[in-house]
C-alpha cells in the first residue's frame, strides 16, 4: 500500500502535527503513532465508529470515513483536524451555558453585577482564540485545497488510466478511450494506479462522486470538468450522482470495482470481445430517461443483463468530445485513440469549444 | 386537451387536479400519492372556507378590511406578516414530516412517487425560506423596530403595506399550487438547465418562479423601508450607538436585503425570459450558461443566510440582556461583529459551489473568507454567555429557546467550518450533511429566535402573556425534536447519502432515517404545543393580562408604553440620552412621566394599495403560470390603475387630536399608579400586570 505522503496528501490531524506543519518541522518522530499507516487507520476507525455509532457495523459502511484511496483518506484526516480545532471554541459553550444558567439563576446568592458589560482582557481572549484557530485552519485549508485539487494529477510511477464520463438521465457512461470500450453501471479501475477522469453531461447538471475514493465534481452540459482519484485497496465501492436531476436521481448509482492489474486486463479483454456496439441505436436508448438496468434490458431484447453492467466495445472515438461540444456524433468515425483527453494540464476549466 | 379552450384556461387541463392520475391509472403508487395530494388540496380548500365562513359568521368583513387589510400601521402589518409565517410554517412542517416518513421506509422503496417527493422538497424549501422565515423576521422587525427607536411608524407606510400584499400573493400562489398542481421539482434553488423548458416544460417551475419573484420584490421594498426608517426616524438623542442591538441587526438585514434580493429577482427574471420568450440565458445550448444563474442565485443566497440569522441574533441579544437583568456584554463589539458579518456575507457566495471545477486557489480564498465569518459569530456566542455571567438569569420560555440556541448553534458553526473547507466539502457537498448543517443554523438559529421573539413580544402586541406551561413543552420538543431529526442527517451525509433522494439501497442508512422520523414527529408535537399555548392563553387572557406593558422588566423603549400600544406608539416622542433607554429611565425614576403638553398626532391614512397590488400581482403570477394571457393583462391593468389612482388620492394622512391622546395617556398613567409592582419571582404568574418593581442601583428586583 503506498503511503499517502508519497502523494503529498498527508494531513496530520493532531494539533502538534498541525503546528509542525505550519512551522515546517521536518522531524515528526513524536507523531509516528499518528502518521504510521497502521496507527492512523486504527485510530481513525475507532474515532469514526465512536462518532457515528454505526449500528450495522463499520466495515460495511460507505463514505470517506472508511477511505480506500489517498484522496479520501486525506479528506477524512482533514475532517478530524477541523473538528478537533473548532472544539476548542465549541466545547466551552456546551459546558458553560448550563453552568451559567444554574450558577446565576434568579434565586441564587451569586454575585450580581448588573452594570458590568465589558472587560478588555476577556475581549482579547474571545476575539483572539477564534482568530488563532481560524489562522491555523486557514493554513491547513490552503495547503489541502491545493494538494487535493480534483484537477491535480496524482503523483505515481504509473501512468494514469484515462476515463471519460458522460452523465446521462439517470446513469453514467464510462468510456475507456485507450481501450476503445465503454461500460454502464459499473466502473472498473486498477488498484494503485491513478485514474484521470474527464467528465461532461449529455443532459442537465449532475455531480460525480465515489466517496470511498474522493470527489465530487460537478458534471455539466457543454462543459468538461476533471477529477483525479486513486484506489489503494481492492474492493467494491458505491459511486453516484449527488445533484438532483429528476425522478430517477435517487437510483443513479454505480459500483466501482478496484481490481488488481491482472483482473483489470481480464476485464478489458472481456469487454472488448463481448461488448456490444455503441451505435446510434444504442445511443438513442441511452438518451432516454431510464437507469442502466433499463438500458441493459432494452439492449438485451428484454432479458436480464448477463453481467452487472452493460459493456460496449465499438464506439466512435470522438463520442465524448461530440457530446461535450454539442456537435453531431461521428458514428462512422474511426475508433482510433482520441487526443483531447490526453492533456492533464491544470486549468482546462472553460466551456468546451 | 383543455377544458374550455386555450383562451380562457390557458394550458390548464384536468391534469391539474391532484387526483387525476389516481383516477386515470389506479395503480397502488398513484392511489397513495393521489390521496396524500388530494388530502392536502382538501385541507387548503377547507381552511379557506372555514376562515371565510368564520369572518362572515361573526360579521367581521368590515373590521378585517378597515382595521387590518388596508391598515398601514407598522404593528398591524407586522402581525399580519407573522400570521402568514405561522400558517406557512404549518404546511411546510407537514411536508417535512412526509419526507421523513418516506425516508424512514425508504430502503429500496417507500410510498411516495419521485415526482411527489420532488415537489415536497421544493415547496418545503421555498416556503420555509421565502414564506415562513422572511415574513416572520419582517413581521417582528416591523412590529418592534419603530418602537425601539422611538418612532411612530416606518418611513414608507404605504410601501410597507404593498410589501405585505406581495408576500401574501406569493404565499397564496404556493398554496393554490396544492389544488391546481403541480409545483416545481427543481429544489428551492431551481438550478437550470433542469428548470429550463427543455427539461421541465410544465407549470411547476413557473409557479416557483413567480412565487419567488413576488417575494423578492416584497423583501427589496422592505429592506429599503427599514433602512430609511432606521436612518431617518430615530427619536431625538437616539444615536446609532444607542440603538438596541436588535435595531442594529435590523439595519444590517435591511442593507443585505437591498443588495442581496435584486440578484435573485434578476435571476428569476432572466429564467422567465428563457421560459417564456425563447431567450437562452441559462439553457444548455445556443450560448446559454447555467453557471451565471448559479452565481446570481448565490449572490442573493449567501447574504440571504445572514438576512435570516441577523434579526434572530438581535432578538437573542435583547432576551439575554433582559432575562439576565443586566446590560448586554460587549455592545460595541457586537455591533462591529454584526457589521463584519454583513459585509463578509457578500464575499463568500462561491462556497456554495466549490465542486464546479474552478481553480483551487479561488476555492481556498473563498474557504478562508467563509471561515472568517466564524470569528465574529463565535465572539457573539461568548458575548451572550458573558451577558449571563454575574446576572440574575430567569429561565423563561424565550430564555430556554435562547440557551438551546447557544449550544445547538455552536454545533452548526462547527459543521459550517467543516463545509467551508473545500477539500472536505468535495465529499459532503449535496449530501445530507449539508441539509443537517443549514437546518442546524436555521432551526436553532433563526426559528428558535423567531419563536423566542414571538413569546417575548406577544404580551406587548396583545396585552396578555402566553401561558408558559405549553410554551415550555413546545420549546423542549423543538430542541429535542431538532436533535433527533437532524443529528442523524450529519451521520447520513458522512455515510455518503445525497440530499433530495427518494429512496436508498444501503441498510446502514435505515436506523438514522428512522431516528430522523421520530424527530420530525416530535417537532410536529412542538408545533401542536404552540397552538395549544395560544389557544389556552386566549382563553385565560383576563388573568394573563399585562396592561401596563412591561412584563419582563424590559430595557428598551417598546416596554415604556401600554400593552397593546396605542396606534401612535408614543404620546410625545421621547428624548434619549443613553443606551438601554427605558432601563436607565427606570433606574433614575424618570419613567412614566406625564409630559407638559400634548400635541395633535398626524398618522398616515389607510390605503387599499397593498391589497390591490397584492391581488393584482397574484392574478398576474397565476395567469403567467398557466398561460392565461387575459388574466395577465387584467392584472397588469389593475396594477396600472392602482398606481395612477393613488396619485389622485389627496387625503393621505389623518390626525389624532391632542385631547384624545391626553385622555388615553392619562388613563394609562392612572392604571400605573393603581397597579401593584411585582418582582421577577412572579414574572410568569397572573400577578404580573406588566409593572416591575423599580431597580435599585441598576439591580433588577
Amino acid at each position: 500500500m503506498p503511503h499517502p505522503e508519497e502523494h503529498g496528501l498527508q494531513v496530520p490531524y493532531s494539533l502538534p502535527a498541525l503546528l509542525g506543519m505550519i512551522i515546517d518541522v521536518r522531524d515528526h518522530n513524536v507523531l509516528k503513532v499518528f502518521s504510521s499507516p497502521a496507527g492512523r487507520s486504527r485510530f481513525g476507525a475507532i474515532v469514526s465508529c465512536l462518532a457515528l455509532l454505526a449500528l450495522s457495523g463499520c466495515s460495511s459502511a460507505p463514505g470517506f470515513l472508511w477511505p480506500n484511496g489517498p484522496v479520501a483518506d486525506a479528506q477524512r484526516q482533514h475532517l478530524w483536524l477541523v473538528i478537533a480545532l473548532v472544539m476548542i471554541v465549541v466545547l466551552p459553550v456546551f459546558i458553560l451555558t448550563p453552568w451559567l444558567v444554574w450558577r446565576y439563576r434568579y434565586k441564587s446568592q451569586a454575585t450580581y453585577r448588573p452594570r458590568w458589560s465589558f472587560s478588555l482582557w476577556v475581549d482579547v481572549l474571545i476575539w483572539g482564540v477564534p482568530v488563532v484557530i481560524v489562522a491555523l485552519l486557514s493554513v491547513a485549508l490552503w495547503k489541502n485545497t491545493i494538494n487535493l485539487d480534483p484537477y491535480k494529477p496524482i503523483a505515481s510511477d504509473k501512468p494514469p488510466l484515462r476515463i471519460q464520463v458522460i452523465g446521462l438521465d439517470w446513469k453514467w457512461l464510462f468510456i475507456y478511450p485507450d481501450h476503445h470500450i465503454a461500460t454502464l453501471g459499473q466502473l472498473v479501475i486498477p488498484v494503485d494506479r491513478p485514474v484521470s477522469f474527464t467528465l461532461t453531461s449529455a443532459t442537465v447538471m449532475q455531480s460525480f462522486i465515489v466517496p470511498a475514493l474522493g470527489g465530487q465534481i460537478d458534471v455539466m452540459n457543454r462543459m468538461v470538468t476533471r477529477l483525479n482519484l486513486m484506489a489503494d485497496h481492492t474492493g467494491e465501492f458505491m459511486g453516484r450522482n449527488m445533484q438532483y436531476n429528476g425522478e430517477g436521481f435517487y437510483a443513479q448509482q454505480f459500483t466501482t470495482r478496484a481490481v488488481s492489474d491482472s483482473e483489470f486486463a481480464t476485464f478489458i479483454d472481456q469487454v472488448t470481445t463481448q461488448g456490444q456496439p455503441l451505435n446510434a441505436h444504442a445511443w438513442g436508448v441511452l438518451k432516454q430517461q431510464n437507469n442502466w438496468k433499463d438500458v441493459a434490458r432494452i439492449l438485451n431484447d428484454g432479458l436480464p443483463p448477463p453481467a452487472p453492467m452493460v459493456a460496449f466495445s465499438q464506439l466512435p472515438a470522438s463520442l465524448f468530445q461530440d457530446v461535450a461540444r454539442h456537435q453531431p456524433i461521428a458514428w462512422n468515425g474511426s475508433t482510433a485513440t482520441d487526443t483531447s483527453g490526453k492533456d492533464t494540464s491544470h486549468h482546462d476549466r472553460t466551456p468546451a469549444q | 386537451m383543455t377544458l374550455f379552450g386555450a383562451p380562457l384556461l390557458g394550458r390548464m387541463t384536468l391534469d391539474a387536479l391532484p387526483f387525476r392520475d389516481m383516477v386515470q391509472h389506479p395503480t397502488r403508487e398513484n392511489i397513495v400519492n393521489g390521496l396524500i395530494a388530494s388530502g392536502a388540496a382538501l385541507m387548503v380548500i377547507l381552511a379557506a372556507i372555514t376562515v371565510l365562513g368564520l369572518i362572515t359568521w361573526y360579521g367581521k368583513w368590515k373590521t378585517l378590511w378597515c382595521d387590518w387589510l388596508t391598515s398601514v400601521d407598522h404593528k398591524k402589518i407586522g402581525i399580519m406578516f407573522i400570521v402568514i409565517a405561522l400558517a406557512m410554517l404549518a404546511r411546510a412542517l407537514v411536508e417535512a414530516f412526509f419526507m421523513r416518513a418516506q425516508q424512514a421506509v425508504g430502503l429500496d422503496g417507500g410510498f411516495l412517487s419521485p415526482e411527489h417527493y420532488g415537489q415536497l422538497f421544493t415547496t418545503h424549501g421555498t416556503i420555509m425560506i421565502f414564506f415562513m422565515a422572511m415574513p416572520f423576521l419582517t413581521g417582528i422587525i416591523n412590529y418592534v423596530m419603530p418602537m425601539q427607536i422611538g418612532a411612530r411608524d416606518v418611513s414608507f407606510p404605504v410601501m410597507n403595506s404593498i410589501s405585505l400584499g406581495l408576500t401574501a400573493a406569493g404565499a397564496a400562489l404556493a398554496m393554490i399550487s396544492l389544488v391546481l398542481a403541480p409545483f416545481s421539482t427543481g429544489g428551492w434553488t431551481g438550478y437550470p438547465p433542469f428548470t429550463e423548458l427543455a427539461a421541465n416544460p410544465g407549470p411547476g417551475v413557473d409557479y416557483w418562479l413567480w412565487a419567488i419573484t413576488l417575494s423578492t420584490l416584497s423583501s427589496t421594498m422592505t429592506g429599503i423601508n427599514f433602512a430609511v426608517t432606521l436612518y431617518k426616524k430615530r427619536a431625538p438623542g437616539m444615536g446609532l450607538m444607542r440603538m438596541p442591538l436588535f435595531c442594529w441587526t435590523a439595519l444590517c438585514t435591511s442593507i443585505l436585503m437591498i443588495f442581496g434580493m435584486p440578484p435573485l429577482t434578476v435571476a428569476t427574471g432572466l429564467l422567465a425570459l428563457d421560459r417564456y420568450l425563447d431567450f437562452h440565458m441559462f439553457t444548455a445550448d445556443l450560448g446559454g450558461n447555467m453557471m451565471n444563474y448559479i452565481n446570481l442565485f448565490w449572490a442573493f443566497g449567501h447574504p440571504e443566510v445572514y438576512i435570516l440569522i441577523l434579526p434572530a441574533f438581535g432578538i437573542y441579544s435583547e432576551i439575554f440582556s433582559t432575562f439576565s437583568g443586566k446590560r448586554l456584554y460587549g455592545y460595541t463589539a457586537l455591533v462591529i461583529a454584526t457589521m463584519a458579518i454583513a459585509v463578509l456575507s457578500f464575499t463568500v457566495w462561491l462556497h456554495h459551489f466549490f465542486t464546479m471545477g474552478q481553480s483551487a486557489h479561488i476555492n481556498a480564498v473563498f474557504g478562508i473568507a467563509t471561515m472568517l465569518i466564524g470569528i465574529p459569530t463565535g465572539v457573539k456566542i461568548y458575548d451572550w454567555m458573558l451577558t449571563m455571567y454575574r446576572g440574575r438569569v430567569r429561565l423563561t420560555v424565550p430564555m430556554l429557546y435562547a440557551c438551546g440556541f447557544l449550544i445547538l448553534f455552536s454545533i452548526g458553526g462547527l459543521s459550517g467550518i467543516i463545509l467551508a473547507t473545500p477539500s472536505i466539502d468535495y465529499q459532503i457537498h449535496n449530501s445530507l450533511f449539508l441539509v443537517a448543517h443549514f437546518h442546524n443554523m436555521l432551526i436553532p438559529g433563526l426559528l428558535f429566535g423567531m419563536l423566542a421573539g414571538y413569546t417575548y413580544w406577544f404580551p406587548k402586541a396583545f396585552g396578555f402573556q402566553l401561558a408558559p406551561r405549553w410554551g415550555y413543552r413546545a420549546a423542549w420538543s423543538w430542541i429535542i425534536g431538532f436533535m433527533l431529526a437532524f443529528f442523524p442527517l450529519y451521520a447520513l451525509g458522512l455515510l455518503g447519502m445525497p440530499r433530495r433522494a427518494l429512496s436508498f439501497f444501503n441498510p446502514t442508512y435505515l436506523p438514522w432515517t428512522i431516528s430522523a422520523l421520530l424527530g420530525a414527529v416530535l417537532i410536529l408535537f412542538a408545533f401542536f404545543g404552540l397552538i395549544m399555548q395560544l389557544w389556552q392563553s386566549i382563553k385565560q387572557r383576563a388573568s394573563l393580562a399585562v396592561p401596563i406593558g412591561d412584563p419582563w422588566d424590559g430595557r428598551s423603549l417598546e416596554w415604556a408604553m401600554p400593552s397593546p400600544p396605542p396606534e401612535y406608539n408614543f404620546p410625545v416622542l421621547p428624548s434619549i440620552n443613553s443606551h438601554d433607554a427605558f432601563a436607565r429611565q427606570k433606574g433614575s425614576g424618570q419613567h412614566y412621566e406625564t409630559p407638559e403638553y400634548y400635541e395633535d398626532i398626524v398618522l398616515p391614512a389607510n390605503t387599499a394599495m397593498g391589497a390591490a397590488l397584492g391581488g393584482a400581482g397574484f392574478l398576474m403570477a397565476f395567469g403567467l403560470t398557466w398561460h392565461m394571457w387575459w388574466l395577465v393583462i387584467l392584472g397588469a391593468v389593475a396594477v396600472l390603475v392602482s398606481l395612477v389612482g393613488r396619485g389622485f388620492v389627496r387625503q393621505t394622512t389623518r390626525t389624532i387630536p391632542a385631547a384624545v391622546v391626553e385622555n388615553q395617556h392619562r388613563a394609562w398613567m392612572n392604571a400605573v399608579l393603581e397597579t401593584t409592582p411585582i418582582t421577577r419571582a412572579d414574572e410568569q404568574t397572573p400577578a404580573n400586570q406588566g409593572l416591575p418593581v423599580s431597580p435599585r442601583e441598576g439591580a433588577v428586583q
